[in-house]
């Protein structure tokens, strides 16, 4: 058991270097101006304005973000973006988790509901995320309660959880039709109502479904929240990090990659957050296990 | 045998499946049946011939087409509502989440039963069941024999005074399936539960009921009942010439054949 943990940090600490190794190769001996077949350019130039050297880019990290006085090192400005990041696509999550399952219960008790609506679900997703985050910028904004006030990174928010609900709602539904017809039965013989038999029975049947749905929310939530800040232009983040540094990469480009990295960081901790729902869920995986 | 009024009675029942297409099915035609208090019946027939058909619809589990079932003079859904039975399927179907104990605890918990009275249950049956020392175990660290056991015991949770069980030795091996015949004679003379037996098997039948009840399929219909009145269920009985004849009896109601003649069999 502590063997093969330790075999897989091995690995992946390999599969970093051998990422960093194709980089610092190709650099190496690709040809400046990059692979060019016709007019086309198929591998990318390798001047250092193009591929800075790795180690330039870890360098990078711990100088200040600019030449301004006072300002803050470069990793701590990334990690500052990130928490912003990671803490609305937290947000998207739990929202896209929270509709993804409602709409599964919906479409789980009324047959109707699921004709009706898993169509619908399927083809949320083949909106372009460009396409809705102006308008729901747009609607957000008209919304206005009291001292409540609609503010662009609920906006972002809302988006993240576009994204997120969508696997949920998907495996959600299969693990509460999991159980067994015989199981269904023996629900019935004890007169247990629709409810009780959601809380005794499809719920935790339907766990090993939903823990990759949740790790694929997590990556969706994340990814919904970069570039939802990019399209809403919600500065604070990762995404309008990524931008503004674009801008300055002839003059600086081991900067470019440093809020990618932290784009990196938010997968790797969000992954990290669902591995221990996933612990915590453990005892309803053991059907995962042996069957 | 106090109460007068039968644990079971089948009047007249009917169950006609309908198909999307129009297409029926007579899974059950005119079956009339009463079964006393204590006693033990089996189902046998063919594949098709209704025989879980006609327990899932004393269960509540489908609706009879036409004709009327009563459970202790209620309805099958009453009954159902009561709790007035306790199931077993082929498939053990415990929950693989919770120990062997949640299980047999389940229906009570369904029911409200308070901690300590499940506790107290439990213990109980796992005494009785031989798998006390399992109590924590999941289900994926038993064999199939003793999923079965527990399967069972979570049928007897409640104290019914009805068991119906649809092939519950079925997926078990010979040797096992032996043993548990054994302690389900043992188990229904402690409880004295009536039972409704669902089987393929005949020498299974003929061990275990007080009546077999031969169906033929096509539609479902009884086609004749053996009663059989051993003096004891054990196991020089499976190496007894009267359990021979039991068997033979069945076996020739189910091959057609000579039905006439066994007709009414009465083994001593």
């Amino acid at each position: 058991m502590r063997r093969s943990r330790l075999n897989g940090v091995l690995w992946g600490i390999l599969g970093v270097l051998a990422a960093v190794a194709v980089w610092e190769g190709y650099k190496a001996i690709g040809p400046a101006e990059g692979v060019v077949v016709g007019d086309i350019v198929i591998l990318p130039r390798t001047t250092d304005i193009a591929m800075p050297h790795t180690w330039d880019v870890l360098a990078r990290l711990f100088e200040p973000v600019t030449r301004a006085a006072g300002a803050d090192v470069l990793w701590w400005a990334v990690l500052q973006a990130a928490a912003f990041s990671l803490g609305i696509a937290a947000l998207g999550w739990l929202l896209g988790v929270i509709s993804g399952l409602a709409l599964a219960l919906l479409m789980q008790r009324w047959v109707t509901a699921e004709s009706a609506v898993l169509p619908w679900v399927v083809l949320s997703q083949t909106v372009p995320l460009i396409a809705i985050a102006p308008l729901v910028r747009r609607w957000g904004s008209e919304i206005e309660i009291g001292s409540f006030q609609w503010e662009n990174w609920m906006s972002v928010a809302v988006i993240a959880s576009y994204l997120a609900f969508f696997p949920v709602a998907v495996s959600a539904l299969r693990g509460l039709k999991s159980p067994p017809a015989a199981d269904i039965d023996l629900f019935r013989a004890y007169a247990a109502g629709w409810w009780t038999t959601l809380l005794r029975l499809r719920l935790p049947s339907s766990v090993p479904y939903l823990l990759p749905a949740l790790r694929l929310a997590a990556a969706n939530a994340v990814v919904g929240t970069v570039v939802a800040e990019v399209s809403i232009g919600l500065g604070g983040g990762i995404g309008r990090m990524i931008i503004e540094f674009a801008a300055t990469a002839s003059g600086d480009p081991a900067k470019t990659y440093a809020p990618i990295l932290g784009a990196v960081l938010i997968g790797l901790v969000s992954a990290g957050l669902v591995a221990l729902i996933g612990m915590g869920l453990k005892r309803f995986r053991r059907a995962e296990v042996t069957a | 045998m106090t109460d007068p009024r039968p644990a079971v009675r089948i009047a007249s029942v009917d169950k006609i499946f309908r198909g999307r297409k129009g297409a029926e099915v007579h899974a059950l035609s005119d079956v009339s049946l009463d079964v006393a208090p204590g006693e033990f019946v089996s189902l046998i027939g063919p594949s098709g011939c209704g025989k879980s058909t006609l327990m899932r619809l004393v269960a509540d589990l489908d609706q009879l087409t036409a004709g009327e079932i009563e459970v202790f003079g209620k309805t099958p859904e009453q009954a159902r509502k009561d709790q007035d039975y306790g199931i077993a399927f082929q498939q053990a179907g415990l929950l693989p989440w919770r120990t062997v104990r949640a299980n047999i605890e389940l229906p009570l918990e369904i029911h409200g039963v308070d901690a300590r009275g499940r506790a107290a249950r439990s213990d109980e049956l796992l005494e009785l069941i031989g798998l006390a020392d399992f109590a924590d175990h999941h289900p994926d660290q038993l064999s199939g024999g003793m999923k079965q056991r527990v399967a069972i015991a979570r049928a007897l949770a409640e104290r019914p005074r009805l068991l119906l069980m649809d092939e519950p030795f079925g997926a078990l091996d010979e040797i096992t399936r032996e043993h548990m015949q054994n302690e389900l004679v043992a188990l229904c003379k402690e409880t004295g539960a009536a039972v409704i037996f669902v089987t393929h098997s005949i020498p299974e039948a003929v061990f275990l009921s007080d009546r077999v009840v031969v169906m033929s399929p096509r539609p479902g219909r009884i086609k004749d009942i053996v009663t059989l009145d051993f003096s004891a269920r054990d196991e020089e009985l499976r190496e007894d010439s009267t359990f021979y004849d039991g068997v033979t009896a069945v076996r020739m109601l189910l091959h057609d054949g000579a039905a006439d003649g066994a007709r009414g069999v009465e083994n001593r």
